[in-house]
């Protein structure tokens, strides 16, 4: 039996580009049309290590970027900082490794129906969704604007490709060397009143995303949040990669919460759906 | 030469072939099914039940670690009842054998769920999972204490229209004394055998990698001691079926797992790295029988050359 129209595609995909992006950061580039041609942002691709056959799991990364230029045969990006022996062996991947993936998963970013101003707010590496992100939602006529935060100007990511994909771009740093010293938060407000932004997509570290929906939720302005947790498959089996959300009570639920698997029911959930109160803002070590 | 022969008998159930997946780690079937054929599957071993919804562990639940990974799901699952109500349904239309793996916190939590899938369509066994803290007795589990796991057993076989397999856990001093006392209460097979406790530690955090420290390791790293297991058990009780379970990731490891006893086995972890790893596998194995001019997947159990 061949995989149904539900199976994300699976195999082998040559790596067209490596490239060392701002200190911290690294990016790859795969010639994979299938996953290409069905990605959505938000959505992942699961990446097994090469060479290291005693790392068994895939590890996930956001779509960062697609290439669906006519012509070309469809390429797809990530990008990754180092966090333990996968990704370590996954930065010296260069032009030509042969790369096992899975992948498009997830369910990706919901888009307003109709033309609205979208303000995206990323921090670190887990803003790597965010410029797919905003070349779809302009090509569907829609404005973005855009808040970069990190811990230093090295770890804005993708600065310029964010500056060319939005109508604004504001920085901030923790030491101030790029942009306004201090978080996303500390200019959010002021940059949705400037955009007029009715709707906030955001991904980044758990802290902030706690601040971000928190502002949101004050604000009164729908906010999605592309989720990162642990994972073993990928595709909904392990239920390794729980995310607490609300539930409604009921239905043998008296607590009015549950897990919801991060890799199938999200990794995008509405803010309003995350159970803030369970999520750790410093979990156990996560070495990828 | 014509196609081996691939059907087994365990304790009565006929199974088309002796590749199963193993609880927790093939869901109810569903996520499987987009990748493969789920009838290419001797069965499956579903994600242990217990009677009520258990919300299981907060995360982080997974951490890799070499040949292998740790867990603390925390045996999260929807209660027996949205079980036989969801997702039994679908796996009996897909005409799927089921083996129902069962969990509780006492003998009381155990009966009650084997009581709930007594006769139910589909289910043709039951796995029981003993590697469970029993909140009667100070929270020791009950798979290291064997009054413990002959008293579960001879619950749920008193309820039970099923045969019963238990699920031992290699954490233990003598394996051999908990098959025994779990072939006593009547268990008519044995699944051998579940995770072995592990933990890992983050060395620049500086935190344990789980939110609970430890967890149950999986994966090829724990392969030989689940063969040294199904070794010792069935040299114990030759008699007794026995599901081999522990980093099962080709067809090779299938033909060790009969070689040291195994009547079938069971696909856990390697499910994960690709959802259709289980037809691989199946795949693989045939090719080895066929190789060995092996005419029937039963003969293997006697070959293992101990002279
Ligand atoms: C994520 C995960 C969840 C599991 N959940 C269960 C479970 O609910 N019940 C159970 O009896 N065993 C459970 N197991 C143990 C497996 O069924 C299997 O016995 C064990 O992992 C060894 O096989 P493997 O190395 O092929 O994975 C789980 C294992 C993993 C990795």
């Amino acid at each position: 039996m061949s995989p149904t129209k539900d199976a994300a595609w699976s195999g082998q995909v040559e790596v067209f580009a490596y490239r060392r992006l701002a200190e911290p950061y690294h990016s790859l580039t795969i010639v994979a049309p299938d996953i290409c041609a069905r990605a959505a942002p938000g959505q992942f691709i699961a990446v097994r290590t090469p060479d290291d056959r005693s790392l068994l799991l895939r590890r996930p990364f956001s779509i960062h970027r697609v290439d669906r230029r006519p012509g070309w045969a469809g390429t797809v990006d990530i990008v990754f900082d180092i966090r333990g022996r996968g990704t370590e062996v996954l930065a010296r991947a260069r032009q030509h490794t042969s790369l096992d993936v899975l992948g498009p998963l997830g369910r990706p970013f919901r888009f307003p129906k109709e033309q609205t101003n979208c303000l995206l707010v990323g921090g670190g590496i887990g803003a790597a969704p965010l410029l797919f992100l905003a070349e779809e939602l302009r090509g569907h006529g829609h404005r973005v604007d855009y808040i970069l935060g990190g811990r230093t100007s090295e770890h804005l990511l993708r600065p310029i490709e964010a500056k060319r994909a939005s109508l604004t771009v504001s920085f901030t740093t923790d030491d101030g060397s790029s942009g306004t010293q201090g978080v996303v938060t500390d200019i959010l407000e002021e940059r949705v009143r400037a955009t007029k932004a009715r709707v906030v997509y955001t991904c980044g570290p758990v802290p902030m995303l706690r601040a971000v929906a928190r502002e949101c939720a004050r604000l009164k302005l729908p906010c999605q949040v592309a989720w990162e947790e642990v994972m073993a498959c990928g595709f909904g089996a392990c239920l390794v990669c729980a995310v607490p959300v609300r539930l409604e009570r009921g239905a043998g639920n008296d607590e009015g919460w549950g897990w919801a698997r991060c890799c199938t029911e999200g990794p995008v959930f509405s803010a309003s759906r995350i159970h803030w109160e369970r999520v750790e803002d410093a979990p156990a070590g996560v070495t990828t | 030469m014509s196609d081996p022969r691939l059907e087994v008998d365990l304790a009565g159930v006929k199974f088309r072939n002796p590749i199963l997946t193993a609880s927790g780690c093939f869901h109810y079937g569903k996520e499987f099914a987009p990748y493969m054929d789920l009838r290419r599957l001797g069965g499956v071993i579903v994600k242990s039940l217990s009677v009520k919804p258990w919300p299981g562990h907060p995360p982080p639940r997974g951490a890799e670690t070499p040949s292998g990974m740790l867990n603390a799901i925390g045996l999260q699952n929807p209660g027996v009842q949205a079980f036989i109500d969801r997702d039994l349904p679908w796996l009996v239309q897909r005409k799927v054998p089921v083996i129902a793996s069962i969990v509780g916190h006492s003998v009381e939590e155990y009966i009650r769920v084997a009581d709930r899938l007594r006769n139910a369509p589909g289910v043709v066994a039951i796995e029981v999972n003993i590697s469970c803290p029993n909140l009667d007795d100070r929270s020791l589990m009950f798979s290291s204490n064997p009054d413990a796991t002959g008293a579960v057993i001879r619950g749920v076989r008193r309820v039970s229209s099923q045969p019963v397999f238990t699920k031992l856990s290699p954490d233990v001093t003598d394996i051999v004394e908990i098959a025994r006392a779990a072939v006593r209460g009547g268990s008519h097979g044995l699944s051998v055998m579940n995770t072995a406790l592990g933990m890992a530690i983050d060395t620049e955090s500086m935190r344990p990698k789980l939110s609970t420290f430890t967890g149950g390791l999986s994966g090829p790293a724990i392969k030989p001691i689940a063969i040294r297991c199904v070794y010792q058990v069935s040299r114990a009780f030759p008699e007794i079926p026995i599901i081999g379970q522990g980093g099962i990731n080709s067809g090779a490891d299938v033909a060790e797992f009969m070689l040291a006893g195994a009547s079938a086995v069971a696909v856990g972890t390697a499910n994960f790295t690709e959802p259709t790893t289980a037809k691989r596998i199946y795949d693989e194995f045939v090719e080895y029988l066929t190789r060995k001019r092996i005419k029937d997947v039963s003969q293997l159990k006697k070959m293992l050359k101990e002279g």
